[in-house]
């Protein structure tokens, strides 16, 4: 292994090489960028031996990758927000004919509003397309994670989606633990296809499939996904006994234990929420955090068992459904049903907006008071708020939200966080 | 934990800048965080970098808010952006300008500061002798090291050839390590007062 100090993209294009993808389809999009640019490097350069090509969109690029992961090729791309969105048509393919294709998306709010920074809304759109989600809390993880999407896609002829903070940590630049290509050899053996198109052997693949099979092949796609729960803390055991790490596996509860509060997040913001919980149980406060790796499938048992004991449960996400308010909240419920314990949904850093330490003390000394309403969202400047709706009772031509929204803030060029 | 902020506009290399800071810290085996305030690069723009650097593994996420240091490559920015915002008051000020802190109008801000902990460091005229090219991003890291002792000269130079190669490199080293003794002049100007 080698102790680099990189950006998290260039750490996870470096990865994805020594993964030896042999088909790369890359299209361009914030924040995600700097990885396919960086494998386009190294092909270029004759260190990595890849089919690398540029497709003209985010639909061609799923599409693309859907041919050649079929014809037996290990197949990497990557995206984020618009762009997921663009291919969500052969995201649902790749998922339906079971294809083993791993995908980065560095998460990215969906406009309109354009927005190009951080948030969860992108891949969570995408939270019932079959997909596997995995969450990397730190770069490092990032990486790790990739490693072992290959062997958990190729063992379950499934493709995973790898979710790590956009601009957050794929523009971070950190000290990252690289492996050596023979340990990426050992962990991960060459892809032995479970369904190929050769034309010696021909067979079809994506038949169509009528009332009387449809459910069949569908509740297979379900049983194939809960194969993964027993999967991932099996491969995540076997990565640190070859890396030497942490990484992977379901769920990570972190000072959980006997905790009268637990935070519920996902990705990286979990750095940030473990320095609070260090400093709140310092001052004596009975809080702790687990952070859930596996968003898909989602390991029901494995939260019911690490929040036992616990009062309440605030889950802290960077996203909502609109209209109804949490949506890993609302997993995490079903995780928890006839258990009687409170549930509290924080949204929090919706497009960038920086979630702090001293925003989550004050948002998790008002949860521990029994104070926190059931949906809260962090920071929010209700003045604002306040006033954009007032001027909509009043006025019929109120013009667009956004743009009143903007004019109520003022210059921003001025603001560090 | 050391945590710098730099401020800057688009095309300043502010980023780099970060990032060259913290590939220093890591080459004297420190934990380093570089990131910048996401997506606002545009040329002549306001940007803003941040760089931690500790003795143990960093988790925190967010944005710099209480700075030990702060770096600021275009004077102009100080009446455009709150550049000293959460400055801890035994912190650091790095101003890429060949004039006083009474002359940019912040005599009140630096008389706050410790008098060693503040420099104003000419760095695009130290740039254009010795890289040609009006860029203080490494030149102030040169002054960096020189007045906060934090990372050493030699990991400024590690840093910069880790990122640029050639001719490029060795100006810019030269420009740094020029703004180095600079800032250790300026701070032994202040021994003899």
């Amino acid at each position: 292994m080698t102790l680099k100090q990189i950006e998290g993209s260039h750490g996870v294009a470096e990865t994805i090489a020594l993964c030896r993808p042999e088909v790369i389809c890359a299209y361009p999009i914030s924040p995600q960028t700097h990885i396919v640019e960086g494998l386009g490097e190294m092909v270029k350069a004759g260190e990595l031996r890849a089919e690398y090509l540029n497709v003209e969109s985010e639909f061609a690029a799923m599409s693309v990758a859907i041919g050649s992961s079929a014809a037996g090729a290990r197949t990497y791309t990557a995206t984020a927000s618009q762009g997921l969105l663009f291919m969500v048509e052969a995201v649902y393919n790749a998922a339906g004919l079971g294809l083993p294709i791993v995908m980065t998306v560095a998460n990215r709010a969906i406009g309109a509003p354009i927005n190009i920074w951080n948030d969860h809304s992108d891949s969570m759109s995408q939270r019932d397309c079959g997909w596997i989600q995995l969450f990397a809390e730190t770069n490092q993880e990032a990486m790790d994670l990739h490693i072992q999407a290959f062997k958990l896609a190729e063992e379950l002829s499934l493709p995973v989606m790898v979710c790590m903070d956009g601009f957050i940590l794929t523009h971070a630049y950190e000290r990252l633990d690289v492996p050596t290509q023979e340990q990426v050899d050992a962990f991960l053996p060459p892809f032995e296809p479970r369904q190929i198109l050769d034309p010696s052997h021909p067979v079809s693949i994506g038949a169509m499939v009528g009332p009387e099979a449809f459910t069949e092949v569908r509740y297979l796609a379900h049983a194939k996904q809960l194969q993964a729960l027993d999967l991932l803390p099996e491969i995540s055991a076997d990565f640190k006994k070859s890396f030497g790490r942490d990484s992977g596996g379901l769920i990570r509860p972190y000072k959980t234990e006997g905790a009268e509060t637990i935070v519920i997040a996902l990705g990286s913001v979990l750095g940030t929420i473990k320095d609070v919980i260090d400093e709140m149980q310092e001052a004596g406060c009975s809080i702790g955090v687990l952070g859930i790796t596996s968003f898909r499938p989602f390991p029901l048992d494995a939260i019911r068992d690490a929040l036992k004991g616990a009062k309440r449960i605030v889950v802290l996400e960077k996203c909502f459904a609109v209209g109804v308010g949490g949506i890993v909240a609302t997993n995490v419920r079903m995780a928890l049903e006839g258990s009687g314990q409170q549930v509290r949904t924080v949204v929090a850093g919706l497009g960038g907006r920086a979630i702090t330490m001293s925003s989550l003390h004050a948002i998790f000394l008002e949860a521990m008071a029994g104070k926190l309403e059931a949906l809260t969202f962090l920071d929010l400047n209700s003045e604002v708020v306040d006033h954009v709706l007032e001027l909509e009772r009043n006025v019929r031509l109120s013009g667009p939200v956004a743009e009143s929204v903007l004019r109520n803030i003022g210059t921003v060029a001025s603001n560090i966080a | 934990m050391f945590q710098t902020r730099i401020h800057g506009r688009g095309g300043q290399g502010v980023v780099t800048a970060a990032e060259m800071l913290s590939i220093a810290a890591f080459l004297e085996g420190k934990h380093a965080q570089a990131f910048p305030s996401f997506g606002s690069e545009r040329t002549g723009a306001p940007v803003v970098a941040f760089c931690r650097i500790n003795n143990k593994e960093i988790r925190l996420r967010e944005p710099i808010m209480t700075p030990d240091s702060i770096i600021i490559q275009d004077p102009t920015l100080l009446n455009q952006v709150d550049v000293f915002q959460g400055l801890k008051p035994d912190g650091y000020v790095i101003i890429n300008s060949g004039k006083t802190f009474g002359e940019l109008g912040i005599s009140e801000i630096a008389a706050k500061l410790r008098a060693e902990r503040q420099v104003c460091v000419p760095a695009t005229e130290i740039a254009m002798k010795h890289l040609g090219r009006p860029m203080p991003n490494a030149v102030l890291l040169g002054a960096f090291a020189g007045i906060t002792g934090i990372i050493t000269l030699e990991s400024v130079a590690a840093a910069i050839r880790n990122k640029f190669s050639g001719k490029v490199a060795e100006g810019n080293i030269s420009a740094a390590t020029a703004a180095f003794d600079y800032a250790k002049q300026q701070l032994s100007l202040l021994e003899v007062i």
